[in-house]
């Protein structure tokens, strides 16, 4: 198999997104209408029986999320996660561009799922065109009436990575510093402004309408078992079709680069690729031949994440591309807690040593101790997920960083 | 309802929702902790509580942590004490080590879990940042070269005081404490309560006042209740070689039951005059505009004689008196009593109605 199989995009460029109208040609809002004649407790059943797991990086089971809060109080929000801060991703953005009513259904879904009428899109700050246009698609859904009495209001970050930890982000909606509060209490207990909110993210939201309308059995039947459903995927780095795609989950990493993505660029051989955004791991392309769905990826320690794919051709240097994203969580962390804050610094710092060929054995040795504590003690993702792209290249790539040492 | 959990093999029950810090202790585990305070907001963040449930993937932080049923904990399994080194390592790698100068040496953190865990230096030391803020004010000395970042001092300052002077600023290992636009406290919503030096678990936060004049850690401590107001705040006065020099907070709740330690800046900081020069020592009596030390007996027999002699001429009406909140209740009591029933006025006022 090596089409794409589009469902989220299927109307991609043939619609107006801001047009509630010309969804509902398309058959939209078919799927708000047939969960409003439902039970919520059913309709939560239904969405877990589909499969559905988060597409921001977590792979939780949505349904399971929505079914942790609790019917009181009666206050409750539907919280967006499209911060979409990881860098090569931009699903999130392109669903939005193509399919925005989509998001705004799946949305007032999970409204009558939970008994919430609020719902907030956190946008990332980079995209104030984005928030223009949801802001339009949304006034005109409320025109049309098809949401309802679903409310739906759009934040913008500032530009903080952070703020697409869940936690981080709700602390940004309330106007404090973008810090990820511990856990638990989860969101769907005590959540935006301490109620209870459920926060899931663009692309989760965008393929309840679907659920809905073709079945949760239609739904769990497409792709990998254990993470059915299409992923949307963006390529970027060395190759020769840097765009993005719509597939189903057990498409093959190999064929998203070699068939959708056209090769590597240039006719050259792959050294690694790094899935799911800059915390992800490093495959090198021994494990090409691996599904992309969460639980695979996993097994090859990697993650799906949020389905970016960045590609490196074989005249790449590893050692100085992870200098660049230690560099990057050296400034992103928010510095809350000790493993993170310190941590990401001293890892750029040793990197940067090594990159500049003042590294030693040592470093290394350190550089691995220090990953293996902030994995392990560092209080949110961010912290835990920022060494990855180190170990998994000290693992795959060892002899890039040797070669460099003093 | 109770729940059963085994800490270090010792099988204990604590009330649901009690959190895994207090559970360990209970079950008599020693656990470091820098950024808890009992008194304060939970932040979770130093993650020196680390502890190991078992079956977990990750250490959890147990200040945050509920415990659960059938949980089985481990407090100092080779994980939890790889990464307690490591955070002590990342802090000590920021640290400005002058412990021998330090306000705080005998009764630092950080300085005790070094020794704990037997870290000597950091094998992470790398650049430094300069963060010492050379503060204008004659009282709190904010040297962030020694800070933690346990952020006690922020909560502290918004929920002790209500002040909320300072917070975090910027952002990773950037991250430090100021006040807004990173300014001078005298500039800041700051009262001086000092309730910052009081939480800060290592030496970032400082009196000046006391400064060199004896490390808290070896000084003795003498309670007592402060005299300024009739609040009735207790405090310990720092004591060396008979001489007052300084003032330092008991926040156990038994001895200092109305402030738990919590103190404003003429208590924590108003301590000086103890030993100035310039106390009156005996009464002083003013003739032909001069000053003339005298004797308890004969300014008060004076006093008695004005007051007498003011009532027989213009009646008792025409003396009032003012009390001060800075005496007790009972003493308030005392002197509306001698008002009314030895004088016979009813004008007595109070400083504090005001």
């Amino acid at each position: 198999m090596t089409q794409e199989y589009r469902v989220l995009l299927e109307h991609a460029d043939k619609i107006n997104p801001e047009s509630a109208a010309d969804y509902i040609q398309v058959g939209g809002y078919k799927g708000l209408e047939k969960a409003r004649s439902m039970n919520p407790k059913d309709l939560t059943e239904e969405v877990k029986k589909s499969g559905l797991r988060g597409r921001g990086g977590a792979g939780f089971n949505a349904g399971m999320k929505w079914s942790f809060v609790p019917q009181y109080p009666e206050t409750k929000y539907v919280v967006c996660n499209f911060d979409e801060g990881e860098p090569g991703t931009y699903k999130d953005r392109i669903i939005c561009q193509k399919n925005a009513q989509a998001l705004l259904e799946g949305m007032a879904i999970c409204g009558h799922a939970i008994g919430s009428n609020n719902g907030y899109i956190y946008c990332r700050g980079e995209y104030p065109f984005v928030v223009e246009m949801l802001k339009k698609a949304i006034g005109n859904a409320k025109e049309s009436g098809a949401l309802g009495e679903f409310n739906i209001e759009v934040r913008m970050g500032a530009g903080a990575y952070v703020c697409g930890e869940e936690t981080a982000l709700i602390e940004s909606i309330e106007g404090h510093r973008g810090e990820p509060r511990f856990k638990p209490p989860f969101p769907g207990v005590e959540g935006l402004w301490r109620m209870p909110t459920v926060v899931n993210n663009v692309e989760t939201f965008a393929c309840l309408p679907y659920i809905m309308t073709n079945g949760a059995d239609w739904f769990a039947g497409i792709g990998a078992k254990s993470y059915p459903g299409t992923k949307v995927l963006t390529l970027t780095g060395d190759i020769e079709n840097p765009t993005y795609f719509e597939v189903p989950t057990d498409y093959l990493l190999r064929d998203v680069i070699y068939e959708l993505g056209g090769g590597v660029k240039g006719g050259k051989k792959l050294k690694a690729v790094q899935v799911g955004g800059t915390s992800g791991a490093f495959i090198p392309s021994q494990n090409l031949d691996t599904p992309i769905d969460f639980d695979s990826m996993g097994a090859i320690g990697a993650a799906l994440g949020s389905g970016a794919v960045f590609v490196m051709d074989e005249s790449r240097d590893i050692v100085d591309i992870i200098n660049r994203i230690a560099k990057f969580f050296e400034h992103e962390s928010c510095g809350q807690c000790t493993p993170c804050r310190e941590g990401t610094f001293r890892c750029k710092e040793i990197m940067e040593r090594i990159n500049t060929g003042r590294g030693s054995l040592k470093d290394i040795e350190n550089l691995k101790v220090l990953a293996r504590i902030m994995q392990k003690a560092s209080l949110c993702g961010l912290g835990q997920a920022a060494p990855i792209p180190i170990t998994s290249t000290l693992e795959h790539f060892e002899y890039e960083y040797l070669r460099k040492l003093v | 309802m109770d729940i059963k959990l085994t800490i270090d093999g010792k099988e204990i029950e604590v009330p649901q929702g009690t959190m895994l810090l207090e559970a360990c202790r209970k079950a008599g585990a020693d656990i470091p902790t820098f950024c808890y305070d009992p008194d304060l907001k939970l932040a979770g963040s130093c993650r020196m509580c680390v502890v190991q449930p078992k079956g977990w993937r990750n250490l959890v932080a147990s200040c945050v942590t509920p415990a659960q049923n059938g949980m089985v904990i481990e407090t100092e399994s080779s994980d939890v004490v790889e990464a307690r080194k490591v955070v002590l390592e990342l802090m000590l790698a920021r640290h400005k080590l002058t412990c021998h100068t330090c306000e705080k040496d005998g009764e630092c953190n950080l300085q005790d879990y070094c020794y704990r865990y037997g870290v000597t230096e950091s094998r992470f030391a790398g650049k430094v940042h300069n963060l010492f803020k050379d503060d204008s004010n004659p009282f709190i000395e904010r040297d962030y070269d020694k800070c933690v970042m346990c952020t006690r001092c922020v909560r502290a300052c918004e929920e002790i005081t209500g002040a909320r002077a300072i917070n975090v600023m910027d952002r990773g290992h950037h991250a430090h404490i100021a006040t807004a636009y990173d300014g001078s406290l005298e500039d800041s919503p700051c009262v001086f309560c000092g309730q910052c030096i009081m939480v800060c678990p290592v030496g970032a936060l400082s009196s000046k006042i006391a400064a060199g004049q004896g490390k808290p850690a070896q000084n003795d401590k003498v309670m007592t209740t402060c005299t300024y107001c009739g609040t009735g705040c207790t405090f310990e006065l720092n004591v060396k070689n008979d001489k007052i020099v300084g003032v330092t907070s008991n926040r156990d709740a038994e001895w200092s039951p109305v402030n738990k330690g919590a103190l404003c800046v003429k208590g924590r900081f108003g301590w000086d005059f103890v030993n100035s020069p310039e106390r009156l020592t005996t009464p002083l009596i003013k003739e032909n505009g001069e000053f003339r030390p005298a004797s308890w007996d004969e300014a008060l027999d004076l006093a008695a004689d004005k007051i007498k002699a003011v009532k027989e001429q213009y009646g008792p009406d025409s003396i009032s008196m003012f009390s001060s909140a800075r005496i007790t209740n009972e003493e308030n009591y005392l002197a509306q009593k001698l008002m009314r029933a030895a004088i016979g006025s009813n004008n007595v006022d109070h400083c504090a109605r005001l």
